[in-house]
């Protein structure tokens, strides 16, 4: 079944550029997929438009059966809240522990204590930061920052999680502990994972499903495969 | 539940905030206490003139006196004109006869006096008691009947009165603008305080906003830390009127000028005005604080 479904989808900005032509593609519940392409390729403008930060200009955007093309400003939260959304600067708020941190995206939807307590600490365990959770963000690392910010997404067990350049500031070895998790995120909960990257080597190792992307057109979309085959 | 929860929540932050951007809650309070204290008194004058105009307004009448031996036509006339004025509110014809019955029956020198006078050397007048719509205009409304023809004499309360009436009328109206200037410097200021406070938590609301947060959730600490501001604004502006009327009115023992003005009891008009108060600092709170969230908040 599909989860996501575009159709000649096209999104031109304000100012005249045109980030996307024409696009239309489905993928599949359950699935683990990433977004490659060049700089400027508009990879992060297809993430914004699933989580309905940006709206097409043209066409229909089915995410878990509502068109989020045509979805109000004032019903977004509904869509945000089926969501998990990883971005490559983290966004964690500084002041906060992690495990406030993660509880944060519990609490402003008005979720219970107990049960989030009990969510919170099953999302900083799949991600393995369960011994870290009086640390405040400063004291972590960029990879551990990163994993919070993976289980603030998760937290409320979402069907999609979204991921922009989630290993854009991180070396090697700690970008494929990040995609570690991912895989497990999508293998134990079923969670799809839609993964934006320029990561050459992570997509090459993990032979997922690939969407490429070239100055705003799809230029591949297959089931298993590696960068180099795409370009 | 979740809606109190989300509540308590939103309450914290409000408060918290309050206290984070100090100085500039601070001004708005100022100018919050500045502007109550102005409404207060206003309310407190505004009242008073009020009930006792409404006072002195049951006897405040214009008796018009029309030239002895008028005749049928004259009276009609007469009439006439004076029903058609916009001020008067009613008027009531009483003929020399029913003048000199009324005292008559007042006082039993009179009645003997007044015996055996028949109705052609009655040498009183008939006559008009007229009572007027707006009591600041009675003396323009007597000088417009002293000229119609046929009328001699025309009388109306006592001349001060009026004059203070009309007085307090135009400080009224300076007051009235005042207070809207004033609230208008309020509300932007609350405007510039929560702009600030939203700044401050910018990168906060952005990340509610990704997991899901609705707008009402995003808006409501906001707002109701405007409320906030308005509250602690009208403590300061309650005391003064509260206490202040209260010595006010025990000084004069209840009276201004000799008996002639009635103050309005403290209790429970100052609870009233009290609430108006507090009921205003929260409204003002609110406007600013929901205006300063649609424009800078754009959720
Ligand atoms: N908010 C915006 N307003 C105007 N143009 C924009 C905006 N965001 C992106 N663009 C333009 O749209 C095109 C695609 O940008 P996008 O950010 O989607 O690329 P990307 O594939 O994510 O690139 P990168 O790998 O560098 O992150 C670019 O030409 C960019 O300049
Ligand atoms: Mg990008």
């Amino acid at each position: 079944m599909d989860l996501i479904r575009l159709k000649n989808v096209k999104k031109q900005y304000k100012n005249g550029v045109t980030a996307i032509y024409d696009l239309s593609l489905s993928i599949k519940k359950g699935s683990f997929v990433f977004v490659i392409g060049g700089s400027g390729s508009g990879k992060s403008t297809f993430i914004k438009m699933l989580y309905r930060e940006e709206k097409p200009t043209k066409g229909s955007i089915i995410v878990g059966g509502v068109n989020v093309a045509k979805l109000r400003n004032k019903k977004v939260y509904k869509l945000r809240r089926k969501l998990g959304i990883v971005f490559q600067d983290y966004r964690l708020l500084p002041k906060l522990n992690v495990y406030e941190n993660v509880s944060f995206a519990m609490e402003v939807i008005g979720a219970k204590k107990d049960e989030t307590r009990r969510k919170v600490l099953k999302a900083l365990e799949l991600v393995g930061l369960k011994n870290k959770i009086h640390n405040y963000p400063d004291q972590l690392s960029g990879g551990e920052q990163q994993r919070v910010a993976i289980a603030r997404a998760i937290v409320n067990e979402p069907k999609l999680l979204i991921c922009d350049e989630p290993t854009g500031n991180l070396d090697p070895d700690r970008s494929m502990e990040i995609v570690k998790v991912l895989e497990e995120i999508n293998k134990t909960c079923g969670t799809t994972v839609i993964m934006a990257t320029h990561d050459k080597e992570i997509v090459n190792k993990m032979q997922k499903e690939v969407i490429s992307l070239k100055d705003g057109r799809l230029i591949s979309h297959i089931e298993k495969g590696g960068y180099n085959e795409n370009i | 539940m979740k809606i109190f929860r989300m509540l308590g929540r939103s309450i914290r932050d409000a408060f918290k905030s309050v206290f984070r951007n100090f100085s500039l809650s601070i001004a708005s309070i100022s100018c919050i206490t500045i502007t109550l204290i102005i409404v207060a008194l206003s309310i407190l004058a505004s009242f008073n003139v009020e009930n006792f105009t409404k006072e002195i307004e049951k006897d405040m009448t214009i008796v018009v006196f029309l030239e002895s031996n008028s005749d049928e036509n004259t009276i009609r006339y007469v009439t006439n004109r004076i029903k058609n004025l916009s001020n008067v509110e009613s008027y009531d014809f009483k003929d020399k006869a029913t003048v000199k019955k009324e005292m008559q029956q007042e006082s039993s020198i009179f009645n003997t006096i007044m015996e055996d006078w028949n109705n052609e050397d009655n040498p009183l007048k008939d006559t008009y008691q007229i009572k007027v719509k707006k009591i600041e205009d009675i003396s323009k409304t007597a000088k417009t009947i002293e000229k119609i023809k046929g009328v001699s004499v025309v009388r109306y309360g006592a001349g001060m009165v009026d004059k203070m009436v009309q007085a307090f009328s135009s400080i009224e109206k300076v007051a009235y603008g005042v207070v809207i200037a004033l609230v208008v410097v309020t509300v932007f200021l609350i405007i510039n305080t929560i702009k600030l406070t939203i700044f401050s938590r910018k990168r906060e609301i952005s990340i509610m906003r990704l997991v899901g947060a609705s707008n009402f959730t995003i808006k409501i600490p906001f707002i109701i830390e405007g409320m906030i501001l308005g509250v602690i604004g009208s403590i300061i502006p309650i005391c003064i009127i509260t206490f202040g009327y209260l010595a006010f009115y025990q000084h004069f023992d209840g009276y201004l000028y000799s008996k002639l003005i009635e103050l309005i009891q403290p209790e429970p008009f100052i609870y009233e005005v009290s609430l108006i108060i507090v009921g205003i600092g929260i409204l003002v709170g609110m406007i600013g604080s929901a205006s300063a969230v649609r424009k800078y908040l754009k959720v």
